[in-house]
């Protein structure tokens, strides 16, 4: 039997939404690590697929990466700091933004991206991890600014057919791109406006918010700007404009469908000074077309007097057909929608400022799996 | 050698042997706070991580009082300590985010 488990990362700690495949009722459990700030959490569909990892924060002592084997019954956190800065780097760990499980082809790799803008590696599943010197080395890091989240490394792309390529997103820095393990990173902003410098196409700089890529289309990406909503078809090399029928291409998240790779969901917010939902309206903006127009998905949704705002994780899916959608909001509100975003409830409404959602389908009769990579299927 | 004892706020206990006070001995002389906390690390390594930064430095949002008196306000780390001084942790009065 398959269920639903959607992770829910609060300023207070960690939640779940658990239902059936039918996604017809949501019971909620948590908090887990409470009064934590959960900016990060995953599950890793490898092994036993039963590991969940967050990235755990307390004001007052420390970011700190833990795990669970038992969904979250109990956690597994290490005596000693397991992500931290060597000591000839001069930094220190504020958050970690990112968990990225390895490849199929790397079972013991994760890789997790944390403020200050540094990209952190295990190869022995978690027990030791290391900073990627390649990236934490960039000649440009001096000139990297920080943005409202601080510097922020929130984004993690990987190649499924290529263990060596990939794509960060910092902000504020914009896209890199690694094509030899990490050795060395190229700035890949050719077309992303920076709308808060004087040069608006520095070669970085740039303020991206979020990426995202459908497995069956490596290096075929997508990317929610602060100002700026792009596509690119050559792995980052260039990025077109494809804000056509927004009420506005500023916002945070941004999530790809788990079976249409021409399939994409944002969640627009009006301008940078203001931070709330255009209008009133709380909307996802879908696109069908990779990005050639955009639907207002609405219904469900409130369109009278709603002043929201949806973090840059705050946006997932799940993997079953059709697919489940989810958001959470900074006050709290989680949404959900099983098909595919045409209609939505809310499925919790009093959580704290939530920060990261993630979605899972299990099912009982076989280990947890990641969503295989389909081919593209037409949409219905 | 000087002996001091280090109060470990409820947070930090499981980490401490769920010990919410610890004696240590500090080898070193004349000793600092510094001295103190480096032997307690020895008995309670997962204390270390949660009160100081990889770079050494007290976390922003955490206080060391060396009896009565904030590290902060005399000398940090390098605060001098008598035998028989008493170290306490806490949680700074920050939070509501």
């Amino acid at each position: 039997m398959k269920t639903v488990k959607v992770m829910i990362g609060t300023t207070k700690g960690l939640f779940f939404l658990n239902a059936s495949a039918s996604r017809a009722a949501w019971k909620l459990e948590g908090p887990h690590l409470a009064g934590r700030a959960i900016y990060s959490v995953a599950h890793d569909p490898r092994g036993q697929g039963k590991r969940l990892w967050a990235g755990a924060a307390s004001m007052h002592w420390g970011a700190v990466l833990v795990s669970s084997d038992d969904w979250g019954r109990t956690w597994d956190e290490p005596v000693e700091a397991n992500v931290k800065f060597p000591a000839d780097t001069g930094l220190a760990l504020k958050q970690i933004w990112q968990i990225a499980p390895g490849l199929d082809s790397e079972p013991d790799t994760l890789y997790c991206g944390v403020d200050p803008a540094a990209l952190f590696r295990t190869t022995d599943n978690g027990k030791s991890w290391e900073v990627v010197r390649g990236l934490l080395d960039h000649p440009h890091r001096d000139r990297w600014m920080p943005g409202g989240g601080g510097l922020c490394l929130h984004t993690i792309v990987r190649d499924p057919g290529n263990a060596d390529r990939m794509w960060v997103a910092i902000s504020s820095a914009g896209v890199y791109r690694t094509t030899d393990g990490g050795h060395t990173w190229t700035a890949r902003n050719n077309g992303i406006r920076a709308e808060f410098m004087p040069d608006k196409h520095p070669e970085f700089g740039q303020c991206v918010h979020k990426v995202v890529q459908h497995p069956s289309r490596a290096g075929r990406l997508f990317a929610q700007n602060h100002w700026g909503l792009y596509r690119s078809d050559d792995s980052g090399d260039s990025w077109q404009d494809i804000a056509r029928g927004v009420p506005s291409d500023f916002g945070f998240a941004m999530a790809m469908h788990p079976h249409e790779p021409d399939t994409v969901y944002i969640i627009p917010i009006k301008s940078d000074q203001v931070r709330v939902s255009p209008d009133g309206k709380l909307r996802v903006y879908r696109t069908r077309n990779g990005g050639r127009s955009w639907e207002a998905l609405t219904r469900g949704l409130p369109q009278r007097h709603a002043y929201d705002i949806v973090l840059r994780d705050g946006l997932t899916t799940d993997s079953l057909d059709p697919a489940g959608i989810y958001f959470g909001t900074r006050n709290g509100k989680l949404y959900a929608s099983k098909d595919n975003g045409g209609s939505w409830r809310l499925a919790a409404g009093d959580l704290p400022p939530i920060t990261c959602v993630r979605a899972v389908v299990l099912d009982e009769r076989k280990p947890a799996r990641r969503a295989k990579a389909r081919s593209p299927r037409r949409r219905r | 050698m000087t002996r001091v004892a280090v109060l470990i706020p409820t947070p930090l206990r499981p980490f401490a042997g769920g010990r919410s006070r610890i004696q240590v001995e500090v080898p070193k002389h004349p000793p600092s706070l510094r001295d103190a906390l480096d032997a307690l690390w020895g008995e309670a390594p997962g204390v270390r991580d949660r009160v100081l930064t990889e770079q050494g430095e007290v976390r922003p949002h955490v206080n060391v009082f060396v009896g009565a008196e904030s590290c902060r306000w005399t000398g940090g780390l390098d605060t001098p300590i008598g035998d028989g001084a008493e170290i306490a942790i806490f949680p700074a009065i920050s939070g509501g985010r």
